[in-house]
């Protein structure tokens, strides 16, 4: 389970000053469950995730991910997510099974575990054809796959997505939303970023909306549809966004 | 708070260790290029001087005459000399130095030969083109010869008013070295082997320490190492031990090719029977050996410092050019410690990089100051440990890491 509890995230800007990208946001993500967060490019998705698998340090509030303070222990916490993002790179030197073995051992697997897990992956997502190959010879497909080996390998209850089909392919693209669906199936907690409409639609069970970094609207898709009496979820965002805008203005 | 896991620094080391490897760029930078950079160097350096040397000795020097109109005895004896050609006088003889069209101008003082004969001294100028091997060479000829036709005369004015040769020459002087071998081979092309270790120690870890830092956050993993459960404090001393290793192996291998080649060379033909110690490697392995642990902390400091910095940049091209002012910051140091005069003293023996240039220079030749070897070591160990402090503190820092 993840539950931010006024998270807030302040950066130090020469030319703009203090700039606030993510503000007091709390919201819940429940195991078995798929947690959608949307908003526009630099809306705060992308430091509200990496504050929760503790890549950044929250400047205020908290969040609580399997039972664990991302502030006060964040091994426990990164021991129990898996972070998939369009910014995780492969190390191109490394084979593929070399880098599911790097990150298995670095989640403290011994290595007989290990090696099952590894040969459990590399059998689901049919990868032991290019297993042995380096990941800078990988085609676009195999490094997903391979990010995905890579997320999976300590088996974590926790999963986190910033946007992690922004510029994919369709095939690839497939890949990984299938990766995610099975994620939840298997009744991990979820929590993926995007902006992707379809996306939201086609997985997620509640949907969060972020704006200027703060959580403007929050529920099913239905209660949204409900809330703001559209039916389109694009037009939602621009209601929930124009809301907020027109607030401000005033 | 994290604590210091050894197993999971092993964990990044493996890993570091296994994609060095793989890296073409790391190996030439790091086996290549110290193994055959000396050889290549040396014995290229050597056959072009040599050359150099050969066809300036085997040339017959063109010399002129200035004036000596009134001397004719004097300008037939320089005709005498063997191995000059004398070309005619030119009013431009100045230029002719200077373009190389001939290689040095006598100048003959007006009244020399009436000089000569009345016992009055007075001075040739020889005029030559300073630098220039040639015309070196020549003017050196000429000096020889014109000191060979000098003593001629002043023997001719002994054996006339009957006076013995020893009168002007009451005792011969002879110099003889009365240090060892390898004191001599130490002061020689030794003093440099501590320079090189200090200056390759540094180049060896700069490549390494850009390619885990700067060039971890250009390809975007990064982001991906920081997701995993390990401690930056894990993963900073992990990536360090990899960059010192890099440090030590472009040392140790650039010691043992450089070392390698003066062997060979001190000890071919020409050079051993020139009886010139000092172009011969003559050194105590336990000598080096001290060298090598005198530098382990500076290696430590260099590794720890250039990650610390590269860690700033966002590209490796960033990197290179913050590091780049870096290379002088270690060579001044360790040139001035070659200079003649500088000595170590207390006050140096804090300045890093000088202290250590300066203590290796001494060790090579077998002399140890063991009150200064504990300062320098243990100065330098907590420079070394403050700037590992410094690169886990860094590596903890958001705003670095995420430089946007």
């Amino acid at each position: 389970m993840i539950e931010a509890r006024g998270l807030s995230k302040r950066f130090q800007d020469k030319k703009r000053g203090e700039i606030r990208a993510v503000d007091n946001v709390s919201f819940t993500c429940q195991p078995g469950k798929i947690y959608g967060l949307l908003g526009a490019n630099g809306a705060g998705k992308t430091t509200t995730l990496r504050m929760l698998a503790t890549i950044l340090e929250p400047t205020d509030g908290t969040a609580i991910v399997c039972g664990h303070d991302v502030v006060e222990q964040p091994e426990k916490v990164r021991a129990n997510v898996g972070f998939l993002s369009t910014a995780t790179a492969l190390y191109p030197r490394l084979t593929s099974q070399e880098m599911v073995e790097y990150f298995g051992r670095l989640n403290g697997l011994d290595e007989a575990t290990l090696k099952k897990r590894v040969d459990d992956i590399f059998n689901r997502l049919d990868m032991n054809g290019f297993r042995d190959r380096r990941c800078d010879k990988l085609s676009t497909g195999m490094k997903q796959k391979t990010s995905i080996a890579r997320t999976l390998v300590h088996d974590p209850p926790v999963m986190i997505f910033d946007e992690p089909t922004t510029g994919l392919d369709v095939m690839t693209a497939r890949t990984i939303i299938t990766f995610i669906s099975e994620c939840r199936d298997q009744g991990k907690t979820v929590i993926f970023s995007t902006h992707i409409m379809s996306e939201v639609e086609r997985l997620c069970d509640s949907i969060g909306i972020i704006h200027g970094g703060k959580l403007l609207a929050e529920g099913t898709l239905d209660q949204l549809r409900d809330k703001y009496a559209e039916h389109n979820l694009e037009e939602i965002i621009v209601r929930v966004v124009g809301t907020q805008f027109a607030n401000s203005e005033a | 708070m994290s604590i210091m896991n050894l197993h999971a620094i092993g964990i990044v080391y493996r890993k570091e260790l296994t994609e060095w490897l793989r890296d073409r760029r790391t190996l030439i930078s790091t086996v290549v290029v110290p193994l055959l950079m000396f050889p290549i160097l040396i014995s290229g350096m050597i056959s072009i001087t040599s050359v150099m040397l050969g066809k300036a000795e085997k040339e017959i020097p063109k010399v002129m005459i200035i004036d000596g109109d009134d001397s004719p005895e004097v300008i037939a004896a320089l005709h005498e000399i063997k191995d000059l050609e004398f070309v005619p006088y030119a009013a431009n003889w100045k230029d002719q130095i200077s373009n190389k069209e001939i290689r040095a101008a006598v100048q003959i003082p007006r009244g020399f030969q009436a000089s000569l004969a009345s016992g009055n001294s007075q001075t040739v100028e020889i005029y030559y083109y300073e630098g220039e091997i040639k015309s070196d060479f020549g003017a050196r000829h000429v000096e020889k010869s014109l000191t060979e036709y000098k003593d001629k005369i002043v023997t001719a004015r002994l054996k006339a008013k009957d006076i013995p040769a020893s009168v002007i020459s009451p005792f011969e002087i002879k110099k003889e070295n009365a240090a060892s071998p390898e004191k001599v081979s130490g002061a020689g092309i030794g003093s440099f082997i501590g320079y090189m270790v200090i200056i390759l120690s540094m180049t060896g870890a700069m490549y390494p320490a850009i390619d885990l830092t700067a060039g971890e956050k250009e390809r975007g993993t990064m982001e991906t190492i920081l997701s995993s459960p390990i401690s930056r404090l894990n993963l900073v001393l992990g990536k360090f031990l990899l960059v010192f290793s890099a440090s030590l192996t472009t040392a140790i291998l650039s010691v043992i090719s450089m070392g390698s080649s003066f062997y060979f060379i001190g000890h071919s033909q020409a050079i051993a029977s020139s009886g010139d110690h000092s172009l011969q490697m003559n050194l105590g392995w336990i000598s080096i050996l001290a060298v090598f642990l005198m530098a382990l902390p500076l290696s430590v400091l260099f590794s720890a410092v250039l990650m610390t910095i590269a860690l700033f940049a966002k590209t490796y091209k960033e990197a290179q050019s913050y590091l780049t002012p870096m290379t002088f910051v270690v060579v001044i140091p360790a040139v001035a410690s070659l200079m003649p005069g500088v000595e170590l003293s207390p006050k140096l023996a804090l300045i890093p990089i000088l202290n250590t240039s300066l203590i290796c220079k001494e060790i090579i030749t077998g002399t140890y100051h063991w009150n200064s070897i504990a300062l320098i070591f243990a100065s330098t160990c907590v420079y070394a440990a403050a700037a590992i402090f410094l690169a886990v503190k860094t590596f903890q820092r958001e705003s670095v890491l995420f430089r946007s």
